[in-house]
């Protein structure tokens, strides 16, 4: 974990600078209060959904005079989505498509990335200028050739079709050869003398030190594939095998005249990633911290 | 094992070791990037259809083009989207970033909170926006309320205001994902030029004018080139906003809009499609070639 103690060492080293400049109170008064304000901007839309998806169906939802608590919550407009749509079959096939882009990400730009930075071959730079290239084609420009190869393949309308092509990101294989390139040379050479072939530096030296950046393409990749739209619309036609984005749509197609239902069905896909992402957050920001985002 | 036998330092491997750690990352990298983008060009050329082939027709598709009042209008909306976007993407979310910069306590629960929309999925946050900006809903509820207006403000409905409505709706998604990168950034601004100023007696709204906006500078850039591609690649907020449809009289399509319009059903027309695809493409590299050249010119 020598990254890690390194970066841990600047931020003692830094912070240790700022305390030189402790906000007054009177910044502090004023920054807390533009971070709730800012808060509730943010915020706000989502509790304002929650709060429609628990109002019963006694409770008028389109008055002038909205009030934010339900009156009497509960959970019927979840029922009520469940009843109409297949929505947790929905909801599995989301996460079918979200474990194998998350595995194909980790897996295949891990090993990627190490071979790139770490091993020295004829067709390196080629490879990685191949590489640096896709980061200009913007995936809707290509859509239409995607969705013709996906259909050769046979996979078209299928849950494997639609996570096939963005199973491996380039941005992905960047991103770990850089954080793999960042790992001081000593380390290979040291498990060279001990008589470590590729594979168990690999292993044993390369993935223990880059599990940070290993950690933000796995949220990315799970982020990326839970939420995408477009691609799903296209490659899927039967309802059966919708995610949940193109299910969520079906429903509010449904149910245009209520919108506690098409809130409840937005909750159902809003909170698992809320939660995912909240948990892994210190990962995140961690990552933020060290450098690893930089658009 | 060979590591120990071969003499030389750089031999510490098989020849095929790294060829075959690269290789699935390469499958992908041909069959689901270089291929389909060689493949899009080729189909720009031909009527193709997506269960019968098609054949070469030269350079049909692009000449229909000049003549697809549709394309203009979302070649307008997406430049409206552009310089609607752009100024408030690139400021409010740097503002934010400085405010959740100091660690005061609880400002990772705010910096989580903040990038919260940008982790949900355009559908649901346009699902949400759909329902708060409803004849029925809650702005129009406060503003009838407030008395502000007398009648339901048509936000969905209205052409221009269609599209202002996703804007903002962009705009607030896109809030926290800038503010992480100049979060990233704002670690690299010199603190001692922020004591000298405050010393100087400088209020905290210059400071940000004169110390960190240009400490930041290269960033603006790259975030003012994303800020571009992004809003050229808008689907979701308009298709959800929209039901689909592009809003009255499809006045409020975007150029991704129209590619699945046109790839969409057995019946689709790819070849025009692609065609599109190819327009979009020349579109978004136009900004990217313009900032790299600014970056050039300062080096």
């Amino acid at each position: 974990m020598a990254g890690r103690a390194r970066s841990a060492g600047a931020v003692t080293a830094r912070s240790g600078a700022r305390g030189f400049s402790t906000p007054s109170p009177r910044e502090v008064v004023l920054r807390y209060a533009l971070l709730v304000l800012a808060l509730f901007v943010t915020i706000g839309p989502f509790l304002w959904q929650l709060s429609t998806s628990l109002k019963g169906a006694a409770e008028d939802v389109y008055t002038t005079t909205p009030s934010f608590l339900p009156a009497e919550p509960t959970l019927d407009n979840y029922a009520r989505a469940f009843e109409a749509v297949p929505i947790l079959g929905f909801a599995g096939n989301s996460v079918v498509v979200a474990a194998i882009v998350v595995t194909g990400n980790v897996v295949g730009a891990t090993l990627a990335g190490y071979a790139l930075a770490r091993l020295r071959f004829r067709g390196a730079r080629l490879v990685l200028g191949a590489l640096l290239l896709t980061l200009l084609l913007p995936g809707e420009a290509t859509i239409v050739a995607q969705y013709l190869t996906i259909r050769q393949l046979g996979l078209a309308d299928t849950l494997v079709g639609v996570a096939l092509p963005g199973a491996i990101g380039m941005l992905n294989v960047l991103l770990m050869r850089t954080a793999f390139a960042a790992l001081p040379k000593e380390l290979d050479e040291a498990a060279i003398v001990d008589g470590a072939n590729a594979w168990q530096r690999l292993w044993h030296v390369g993935v223990p030190n880059v599990l940070g950046m290993m950690a933000v393409v796995a949220i990315f990749a799970f982020i990326g594939a839970w939420d995408d739209f477009l691609w799903p619309l296209i490659v899927l036609t039967t309802p059966e095998k919708f995610t949940l984005t193109v299910g969520l749509e079906y429903l509010s197609g449904t149910f245009t005249n209520n919108p506690r239902v098409v809130a409840a069905g937005t909750m159902i896909a809003f909170v698992p990633i809320v939660v995912f992402f909240a948990a892994l957050q210190r990962y995140f920001f961690r990552g933020v911290d060290e450098g690893a985002i930089k658009g | 094992m060979t590591a120990r036998t071969t003499s030389g330092a750089a031999r510490t491997h098989a020849w095929f070791t790294p060829w075959v750690l690269v290789a699935p990352a390469l499958v992908f990298l041909v069959a689901f990037n270089l291929w389909p983008a060689a493949n899009v060009v080729f189909l720009a050329f031909t009527n193709v259809r997506v269960l019968s082939g098609g054949e070469l027709v030269g350079l049909a598709n692009f000449e229909r083009m000049l003549t697809d009042d549709q394309l203009v209008t979302a070649l307008v909306n997406s430049i409206v989207y552009m310089l609607v976007c752009v100024p408030f993407l690139l400021l409010v979310p740097l503002g934010l970033a400085v405010l959740v910069e100091k660690k005061l306590p609880g400002i990772s629960f705010f910096r989580t909170a903040f990038y919260t929309p940008v982790v949900a999925s355009a559908v649901v946050v346009a699902l949400i926006w759909g329902w708060l900006l409803d004849d029925r809903g809650v702005v129009n509820a406060m503003a009838l309320r407030l008395g502000f207006v007398t009648e339901a403000i048509p936000f969905l409905t209205d052409r221009w205001l269609v599209l202002l409505s996703a804007i903002s709706l962009t705009v607030w998604k896109g809030l926290g994902y800038y503010m992480v990168i100049y979060l990233s950034a704002l670690g690299g601004v010199p603190r001692e030029l922020h004591e000298a100023a405050a010393v100087d007696g400088a209020s905290a709204l210059r400071r940000f004018w004169s110390v960190t906006v240009p400490g930041v500078r290269n960033t603006m850039l790259l975030v003012s080139v994303m800020i571009i591609v992004s809003a050229l690649r808008v689907f979701a907020e308009l298709y959800i906003l929209t039901d689909g449809t592009g809003g009255v009289g499809g006045a409020d399509v975007s150029v991704v809009m129209l590619i699945q319009m046109y790839a969409r059903g057995f019946s689709g027309n790819l070849g025009y499609a692609s065609a599109l695809s190819l327009l979009l493409f020349a579109v978004t590299l136009a900004p990217l070639l313009l900032i790299a050249r600014m970056n050039r010119g300062r080096a």
